[in-house]
């Protein structure tokens, strides 16, 4: 199948005009057609033949593997919660200027207190509490204590209006008066519009709190009386409404309107404010809303920054992180480190090993390029397991020393859970990733090299400094770059042996995505060391070329 | 081996056999952690240091029960049996559709092909906890994740470059002229591709299947973040061990692990020598 077009010429498409000069008829193919214009079709449907058989996998790769990447992209600073909890605040909060280190205006608190109403009610303000927490501490606990008190906030209204009317805290007149005449509960809440023109937050407040009952609880609004923020709405548009427009009123339930207004001019009222620090003292404080204001647009750099050891100051300005939190750039030098002290001893070990299988006969060296291979076959966590073994403090490593007498039986060492044992199992997982690449090139250094150098009177040491290392230089960048690649990105052996000082900034991406659930940095974290290693293997593809990469 | 040549001078000598010792301790250290794993995995006791027994060589020293233990424990079963679940079914699809774009790939007029074969490549470049972060985010937005369908198509993702690299190297020999002459000879496509090309590229499909078993086999990082509970694999299982109470089973397992992977290695191993073979190189 794969040349089934065999039978089409090979495309010359300049080939016949070469041939035969300009003025006679252009080539004809057998079935009439020009050959320039058969050829091109030929030369497509091969084209789409070929494309055919690669794009199964090309659609598969891209959904299982390059569609989570970007995903991943996406997450490190995409940071919608915000604003989608918190709709209104966000736009509330435009106008307020974190700079003057005033609070902000009482329709802000208003408006955080109708957000949060609803969000309480579906249950996803401890979610924004936990998001701005890493940015503040102190937000997550802040939300999560006012949650549970702010379906009373307008209480004294409620308690006046109640007074008034018993009716105002029942379930039915409330829908009678806000709700659409056609609306039935299975469908979402529609306010009537005669009555959202006449009083536009109650309408609004009372349909927000509709809605999230059905949504969060599947609760029916007819049966459910309406929560205290409702009726600080309601109060508040009474006091703007005119009264004549309230007599002029003709929807159903219009006779409580014309009572209520009549009488809420005597009312007694409260600033939100108040109410917000009656539950926590913390709203006070205009860093929390600078915090929410700064972190209010959909995308933002903020994990990014943090994944530097910087982070957005409540004023908007990028700032160095407090000290006790920079554990990042100390991670990533940690990270890079090992991955160099790793490269080094690779380098170190694999170079003679390479050396002496190129120069061994064929059988020999194939032999020993068995023993290399062997490793590089088992099993990963068998190796780590293996290491873990020799290096416990009661392991074979130790029991020998002890035996010896080089080490007293009270003094083992330590070379588990820290640095050394992480760099000598990871030597020893990616040595075969040296020295195979090595092999490769010195198998091609000709000896009769090194043999002239000798005979022109260089001395052993000058014959392999100035004749043979140089030309195995390729072999060494290819294994440090494959090497260094393939350290940075570790995670099973560090988190097995690596203890606290030895693992690496994937440990903390695994940290942060099953236990810390902060996503979004984990991401960042994620996006940062996969720049560097595709910037790597771009230096690998321009020095070795990825067609390059063999498998044992 | 042959020993230096006869008229080394003894400075020579000692660095000619200076060197070898060298390599022997290298050799040693490459492969002695990975042996001593096979005698600890029968000691009797529940230790990870030869008892004074072993090193008698005593009978009384040496069990099965590690093995035993392995055998019996519905932990270490249910493991093995996810492994031997998921391991099979992400390798026939890895070889089925990369098998497919290598054949397409090595086609002379291919649009695109640097690009696409970066694209295929590229989940043997992105660091493992990359690539399972991102699909741990991706795979649970479209409720794939903890699924055994999710876990297998992962590692089919990573199985894919190992199969493109062995099969596409193997094409590259491929005489052409082969199926220009079964098509002359009547055959339609399908039949030349399972009756002329299949049979040549038969040792790099089944090494490249072995890459992929032995990725998707070992793999762990990918399965704890795609997988749940219900799809612990072997390597998984381990993982946990060492972290949490490492008990001497694992050391048992490993063994057995050790050996499937020294069949695995001698089986690529013939089928690249009888390719060599086949192409007329020397078999070395």
């Amino acid at each position: 199948m794969t040349d089934a077009a065999a039978d089409a010429p090979i495309p010359k498409p300049d080939a016949g005009d070469r041939a035969r000069p300009e003025r006679q008829e252009p080539l004809l193919a057998a079935d009439g057609s020009p050959l320039k214009k058969s050829l091109q079709r030929s030369l497509r449907r091969q084209k789409l033949r070929a494309f055919g058989l690669v794009a199964p996998l090309l659609l598969f790769v891209l959904v299982t593997f390059i569609a989570p990447i970007a995903d991943m992209l996406f997450r490190s600073v995409e940071n919608q919660i915000v604003s989608e909890t918190l709709p209104r605040t966000v736009v509330a909060l435009e106008q307020w200027d974190p700079e003057q280190d005033e609070l902000p205006s009482e329709d802000t608190f208003l408006a955080m207190a109708y957000d949060l109403v609803e969000a309480q009610e579906l249950k996803i303000h401890t979610r924004l509490g936990t998001r701005l927490n890493y940015e503040t501490t102190g937000i997550s606990s802040l939300f999560r204590r006012t949650g549970r008190g702010v379906d009373d906030f307008g209480e004294i209204y409620l308690d006046q209006f109640e007074d008034l009317n018993p009716n105002w805290d029942e379930a039915g007149p409330w829908v009678d008066l806000v709700a659409d005449e056609g609306w039935e509960h299975p469908a979402p809440f529609e306010p009537s519009e005669r009555f959202a023109a006449l009083m536009s937050e109650t309408a609004a407040a009372y349909a927000s709190f509709a809605r999230a009952i059905q949504q969060g609880s599947d609760d029916n609004p007819r049966e459910e009386e309406p929560w205290a923020p409702v009726h600080m709405a309601l109060y508040h548009d009474l006091m703007r409404t005119d009264p004549g427009a309230i007599a002029a009123y003709e929807g159903p339930r219009a006779e409580m309107l014309r009572e209520a207004r009549a009488a809420v001019e005597g009312f007694e009222s409260q600033p939100v404010r108040e109410m917000f620090v009656a539950e926590e003292e913390d709203w006070l404080d205009p860093e929390v809303w600078a915090t929410i204001k700064t972190f209010s647009p959909p995308y933002t750099p903020g994990y990014f920054l943090t994944s530097v050891d910087l982070k957005l100051s409540p004023d908007g300005e990028v700032v160095a992180q407090d000290e006790d939190q920079r554990i990042y750039m100390l991670l990533f030098q940690r990270t890079l480190f090992m991955s160099l002290m790793i490269m080094g001893c690779t380098i170190l070990l694999g170079y003679p090993i390479a050396y002496l299988i190129s120069n061994l006969p064929l059988r020999t060296a194939n032999l020993l390029l068995i023993l290399v291979l062997l490793p590089f076959w088992t099993s990963l966590l068998v190796r780590t397991s293996a290491w873990k073994v020799l290096l416990q403090q009661q392991g074979v490593i130790n029991d020998t020393l002890v035996w010896i007498g080089l080490v007293a039986d009270d003094a083992r060492l330590t070379m588990i859970n820290n640095q050394f044992g992480t760099i000598v199992a990871m030597t020893h997982i990616l040595l075969p990733f040296m020295i195979l690449p090595l092999y490769s090139v010195m198998k091609t250094i000709p000896p009769s090299y090194v043999r002239a150098a000798k005979s022109l009177g260089a001395t052993n040491w000058t014959a392999f400094w100035r004749v043979y290392f140089p030309q195995s230089v390729p072999g060494i960048g290819a294994g440090c770059i494959l090497v260094f690649i393939l350290s940075i990105g570790y995670y099973i052996t560090p988190e097995l042996v690596g203890g606290t000082t030895g693992t690496f900034i994937s440990n903390r991406i695994a940290f942060h995505i099953s236990s810390s659930l902060n996503w979004g940095l984990a991401a960042a974290l994620g996006t940062i060391l996969l720049v560097v290693v595709l910037v790597l293997y771009w230096v690998y593809d321009r020095i070795v070329g990825i067609d390059n990469v063999s498998l044992g | 081996m042959s020993g230096p040549p006869i008229y080394a001078t003894t400075p020579q000598r000692i660095w000619y056999y200076g060197f070898r010792v060298l390599c022997g301790v290298i050799f040693f250290f490459l492969i002695a952690p990975i042996l001593i794993i096979i005698p600890l995995s029968f000691n009797a006791e529940n230790f990870f240091t030869f008892t004074p027994e072993m090193l008698r060589f005593d009978p009384e020293g040496y069990s099965l029960k590690h093995y035993r233990d392995f055998f019996t424990n519905p932990d270490w079963q249910q493991a093995l049996w996810n492994s031997v679940r998921i391991a099979p079914a992400a390798t026939l699809l890895a070889v089925t559709l990369g098998t497919l774009a290598a054949i397409g790939l090595s086609q002379p007029h291919v649009p695109y092909r640097r690009a696409i074969m970066a694209i295929l490549i590229s989940p043997m470049i992105v660091p493992l906890i990359i690539s399972a972060a991102g699909m741990y985010f991706f795979y649970s937005r479209i409720g794939l994740q903890g699924t055994y369908v999710g876990v297998v198509l992962a590692h089919a993702a990573l199985g894919i470059p190992f199969v493109i690299i062995t099969v596409t190297a193997t094409l590259v020999g491929f005489d052409r002229s082969l199926t220009r002459a079964s098509a002359s000879l009547g055959a339609d496509p399908v039949t030349t591709f399972f009756k002329v090309q299949m049979p040549l590229i038969l040792p790099g499909v089944i090494s490249g299947g072995l890459f992929a078993f032995i990725t998707s086999f070992d793999e762990v990082v990918v399965v704890i973040f795609v997988g749940s509970a219900n799809q612990q694999t072997l390597p998984w299982q381990m993982f946990t061990g060492l972290r949490e109470q490492i008990s001497p089973t694992i050391l048992a397992v490993a063994t057995i692990l050790v050996a499937i992977s020294i069949l695995l290695l001698m089986t690529v191993e013939l089928l690249r020598r009888r390719s060599e073979r086949l192409r007329g190189m020397s078999p070395g």
